[in-house]
């Protein structure tokens, strides 16, 4: 009967989304802003749930994640920058002349080809971000904790470095950054249009997450971050579950990387800096460490109310005539602040703390108030 | 042929001896005890049979296999496992989550019927089996312990002071139920610094001193034994 009525409320909810997400799709022109941060903070959820999935889950406290979504961005970009715009990009070196051979190559490729091709792009940067995990991991992840956090920001410093420097100008176009990378593509043949395709793609990747943290994958990873000795004595393999958890988690932060890359049109290396590894680690320890809708959540609000809900305090107010004088370019940075050291606060250990969303925990919510409520004689 | 064979076995941390060349047996179906003092190396040799640390000579033989220098991993899956010491129970995770890990390397078949059997020793953690781990007691803790590595489907059980921090009246429960798993078929090595118990349980004693066996005999033979009353058991001269 419970899990009846939990199916018949998800299913409602998810078709009422939908629905939203499709009128919006129509209507865009009208709402251009509210689209744009949707769309960033499904990106930023992928990101901050890959991060949950190694440092909520598996325990191993990372800050690498800008790096890999760099290498994520600048591979996608690089592969879907259009033949004719290359020269345009690359005004300053020119463009190395392999990659242009195959990118004119590929243009040559029949239209279906052409249809999948940036999702092919995704993956491929996903691919290299788990390739280039993997062979870090190897070394940094015999490091505990605050080690490993330090290794994994400096090696993220390093891709950084690399990408803007002067020896890959032909290949990242150096501290020029790219542009004119191409908006997300359509699905299906256009069934779905192009505003809907991020959020598809990175529900279909949280999906995949959470199935992989209730699978008993999922379990050893836990036992992992509980008690490692404990969790070893039980037959786990230490170094395979976190190189696993690593690569996987990279990968899926490279891919939000890649669509990071379309949302934004033009990457250059000063995007991914530190900052953005800490914006990410915010929203996961809002949130709730151990929590994959936490972290969805929180990613929603915190841009949310980073980029519009806060934006009034931006302008001058005036209230009869008397204008408040705190009110002016930078102060929404302050109050958003305050609220994060507010929520904070209230919630220690995050809006979600480890659990995941559940309808009985929200209606019971309503219902303990009722009976309190009613119990009062 | 003992079911464990250990010969000249030598554990050093660093520069520190902690095993210096011991030598003993677990025949298959008996309980087994080491007891010794704090620092004897009780603990260090459960974890050099166990894999957790590497050994710096002699041999450990289980079925006349070789088992020192595989990984921890295979070494569960020949059907060793241990009850690590202070219990070490994943806290954050439910009593059923716990007890699934411990089957981390089992065929999922063997799932069900070993939940049925821990549960039928331990029906308290039946109670419990939605409860976060780190909010019971800590006697239900040692049962979890325990149940956790019954669901690896060992033939040899490997504990490390069952009775650490526990009321008498719950140390004897543990006591009985190794009994119990023992009369079930199951081979167990026990460490121990509660000698008494420990030596009534056990038919075989090894009395560990500074990385080195200086005794043996049956459990009863140790509880007679004049040195052993007065350096373990308390007696006054």
């Amino acid at each position: 009967m419970r899990i009846k009525r939990n199916t018949i409320l998800t299913l409602a909810v998810a078709v009422v989304l939908v629905g939203l997400l499709y009128w919006l799709s129509f209507n865009q022109a009208k709402n251009g802003m509210l689209v744009s941060i949707l769309q960033k903070s499904a990106i930023f959820a992928l990101v901050a749930v890959s991060m949950n999935l190694l440092n909520g889950f598996t325990g191993l406290f990372s800050l690498g994640q800008a790096g890999f979504m760099s290498i994520g961005a600048y591979t996608t970009a690089i592969l879907l920058i259009p033949v004719k715009n290359l020269d345009g990009v690359y005004y300053m070196n020119g463009v190395s002349p392999f990659i242009r051979a195959v990118k004119v190559y590929l243009a040559t490729l029949p239209d279906w080809f052409q249809a999948i091709y940036p999702f092919i792009a995704l993956l491929l940067g996903a691919l290299l971000a788990a390739i280039v995990a993997a062979l870090v991991g190897i070394a940094v992840l015999r490091l505990k904790s605050d080690y490993l956090a330090i290794a994994t920001l400096g090696m993220s410093e390093i891709i950084r470095a690399i990408c803007s420097s002067p020896q890959m100008d032909k290949i990242t176009n150096g501290s020029y950054g790219l542009n004119k990378i191409p908006n997300f593509p359509p699905l299906l043949g256009g069934l779905i249009p192009a505003m809907l395709t991020p959020f598809i793609v990175v529900a279909i990747c949280i999906t995949f997450i959470m199935l992989l943290i209730r699978s008993s994958y999922g379990r050893a990873f836990k036992a992992i971050r509980e008690d490692e000795i404990a969790a070893e004595a039980m037959g786990i393999s230490l170094v395979k579950h976190k190189a696993m958890s690593f690569v996987i988690s990279s990968f899926f932060a490279a891919l939000a990387g890649g669509l990071l890359a379309m949302y934004m049109r033009s990457i250059e290396a000063k995007t991914f800096s530190i900052s953005l590894t800490y914006d990410i680690l915010l929203i996961v320890v809002i949130g709730g460490i151990g929590s994959v809708s936490g972290s969805v959540l929180s990613a929603f609000l915190v841009t949310a109310s980073k980029e519009w809900w806060l934006r009034f305090f931006d302008q001058p107010l005036n209230i009869l005539g008397w204008q408040v004088p705190l009110f002016r370019t930078g102060f929404r940075m302050i109050i958003f602040s305050v609220l994060l050291m507010v929520v904070v606060l209230v919630y220690r250990r995050g809006l979600m703390g480890s659990n995941e969303f559940s309808w009985d925990r929200l209606l019971g919510r309503f219902k303990r108030k009722k009976l309190s409520e009613g119990g009062v004689k | 042929m003992s079911l464990l064979e250990i010969h000249d076995l030598k554990v050093c941390y660093g520069g520190i001896v902690a095993l210096n060349g011991i030598s003993f047996g677990v025949n298959e179906h008996e309980i087994v005890t080491l007891i010794g003092a704090n620092g004897a190396g009780k603990s260090t040799t459960l974890r050099a049979i166990m894999g957790l640390i590497p050994i710096t000579s002699g041999t450990i033989l289980y079925n006349g296999e070789r088992l020192h220098g595989l990984d921890t991993q295979k070494i569960v899956e020949k059907g060793i496992v241990l009850v690590p010491e202070g219990r070490r129970v994943f806290p954050n995770l439910t009593t059923l989550e716990n007890l699934k890990l411990g089957a981390y390397l089992q065929d999922k078949k063997t799932v069900e019927p070993n939940l049925k059997r821990v549960y039928e020793l331990f029906p308290r953690l039946k109670e419990r089996h939605w409860q976060q781990a780190g909010t019971l007691s800590g006697g239900e803790q040692q049962m979890l312990a325990v149940g956790r590595a019954l669901m690896a489907n060992p033939k040899l059980i490997m504990m490390d002071e069952p009775s650490l921090g526990l009321a008498p009246l719950v140390v004897k429960e543990i006591f009985s139920i190794i009994k119990k798993i023992n009369e079930d078929g199951v081979t167990v090595l026990l460490i121990e610094q509660n000698a008494n118990v420990a030596l009534k349980t056990a038919n075989h004693g090894y009395v560990l001193e500074t990385g080195t066996i200086s005794m043996t005999g049956t459990g009863r033979e140790l509880l007679e034994n004049e040195a052993i009353r007065v350096a373990y058991l308390g007696k006054t001269r």
